[in-house]
């Protein structure tokens, strides 16, 4: 007995996903290299969840501030801001985010995790209250269980729940902050948010919202669901990360409320954690900047999530209710997913097995994660693989079925 | 009918709704040692539990909770708070 103990049952439900294929969280590729494609064990491998949502990891602008940022202010900071100073490229960005957003007050925090982590514990403290939808990400579940707030979980996406329970705690004291997000990463559907704005305005809460998938994805200009939804004023605080559409690392958080600058005094994990190296930084900003020179990457993103969307669904597939860059195929049980997610890598296809309980509803998921890089080339060839390996298992119907039984041999 | 044993009640047929299968429970059952159920369903359980009783149960007030007999106290305790 040691004091990993407490870990076999994890350990024997590791050790027995690990035994039917590969190993789906130490799965380790041999190089990347574009945004879309790599090798894996000597072979390629068409890359189809890697949130890499407007493919500029590789953008040579976006390379060449990275690279000349490193030549001239080094590989890191070393310390975290409170310690070690900011940085020129820190306040640059920060103000770039701002303009962007058009908001008074930005902060960036090292990764998006820790954005949620930061600010959730220390906006709402004791006494307070976090109204949280019940398919949160886990960063937002371990941000409101870092602080000392009341937590509330409502039912997903339904404004209905969320007014119910906001009624229910109607007369305590303290301030009510809801909490939700613009795409939901593991179904790919958007938030009701027009909805929500209603009841947050009619019950006097905050709202925040976390634009972690929705950056750069969706709205005219590419800020995200509160500017699609055409309710941005609502918005008390946007919450997001540099890590998906902007292709590289780290978190922020904006806001208009006076006095926010507070929390660079306040917020233990933007304080206490080292702050993100100047290349880092540079690409950021250069990848904020061609998501607004570049506005057709988000045309070619729409055109290609609607491509494998419907390509999946002409399949008879289960897959979420929007067309969004995250399309996740529900299958019948553990054992089909890893058994079609294990064929799929050995035809050269990378998505993400997801299985409960980080996903809703105890389902099973092979989650894609499209991009403005993906060719319709890529994306058919990547139905076709689908087809074919769910023919071969029985999950995706033979062609000659009707629709009826079809949807039957899913629901089975 | 005693508050305890309302509330004890709407516990059972919450667990039961969640599961969906009947279940053996007495005060001193482990609610994810012994019924096995999960974070994600600990949660929705509670979610269920909450609308039966027209009361909120924080989360951050089930960190403590391990047994049926702790989390009868536990609302009984929110009642008191909510007077």
């Amino acid at each position: 007995m040691t004091i990993l103990a407490k870990f076999s049952p994890l350990r024997d439900t590791y050790v027995s996903l690990k035994g039917q294929g590969y190993d789906p969280f130490q799965l380790s590729f041999d190089t990347i290299t574009s945004p879309t494609e790599g090798t894996l064990n000597g072979r390629p491998v068409l890359l189809l969840g890697t949130n890499n949502y407007l493919g500029l990891t590789y953008d040579p602008a976006c390379i060449d501030k990275a690279v000349e940022a490193v030549k001239t202010r080094g590989t890191g900071t070393t310390g975290s801001r409170i310690a070690n100073g900011t940085y020129e490229g820190h306040a640059a960005l920060e103000a770039s985010l701002a303009r962007f957003y058009g908001r008074k007050h930005a902060m960036v925090f090292t990764t998006g995790y820790q954005a949620n982590l930061g600010v959730l514990s220390t906006l709402a403290g004791k006494g307070d209250h976090l109204i949280i939808d019940a398919d949160s990400h886990a960063s937002i579940y371990d941000g409101v269980k870092l602080g000392n707030a009341a937590v509330h979980r409502f039912r997903h996406n339904d404004p209905e729940d969320l007014y119910k329970r906001l009624r229910r705690i109607e007369g305590e004291p303290g301030d009510k902050l809801i909490v939700i997000e613009g795409i939901y990463s593991m179904m790919g559907d958007c938030a009701p948010l027009r909805e929500i704005a209603a009841v947050k305005r009619e019950t006097g809460a905050y709202l925040l919202v976390d634009e972690a998938h929705s950056l750069g994805v969706l709205g005219a200009r590419g800020r995200g669901l509160a500017e699609a939804a055409g309710v941005e004023a609502d918005v008390d605080f946007i919450v997001g990360t540099f890590s998906k559409s902007l292709g590289s690392v780290g978190g922020f958080c904006l806001a208009d409320l006076d006095g926010f600058d507070i929390l660079r005094v306040a917020c233990r994990p933007y304080m206490f954690t080292a702050s993100l190296p100047p290349s880092v930084v540079a690409s950021t900003l250069e990848a904020l900047n061609q998501l607004e020179l570049q506005p057709e990457l988000r045309l070619r993103l729409r055109a290609n999530a609607q491509q494998l969307y419907s390509g999946l669904e002409s399949l008879g597939l289960e897959l979420g209710p929007h067309v969004n860059p995250i399309i996740s195929i529900t299958m019948p049980n553990p054992e089909a997913a890893i058994a079609f997610w294990s064929r799929l890598l050995e035809a050269g296809i990378y998505l993400n097995l997801s299985l409960p309980p980080a996903t809703p509803n105890g389902r099973s998921l092979l989650r894609s994660s499209i991009s403005a890089a993906h060719t319709p080339a890529q994306i058919d060839r990547a139905i076709a693989t689908i087809a074919a390996i769910g023919r071969d298992l029985g999950v995706v119907p033979s062609a000659d079925m009707s629709e009826t039984r079809l949807r039957r041999s899913v629901a089975e | 009918m005693a508050q305890s044993a309302v509330i004890r009640r709407n516990i059972v047929e919450s667990l039961e709704a969640t599961v969906k299968r009947p279940l053996e429970i007495a005060g001193n059952t482990k609610i994810a040692a012994d019924l096995g159920l999960d974070s994600l369903a600990i949660m929705d359980f509670i979610m269920e539990l909450e609308d039966r009783l027209d009361l909120s149960i924080p989360l951050n007030r089930i960190a403590e909770v391990e047994t049926i007999d702790d989390l009868v106290r536990t609302i009984e305790e929110l009642k008191e708070d909510a007077k």
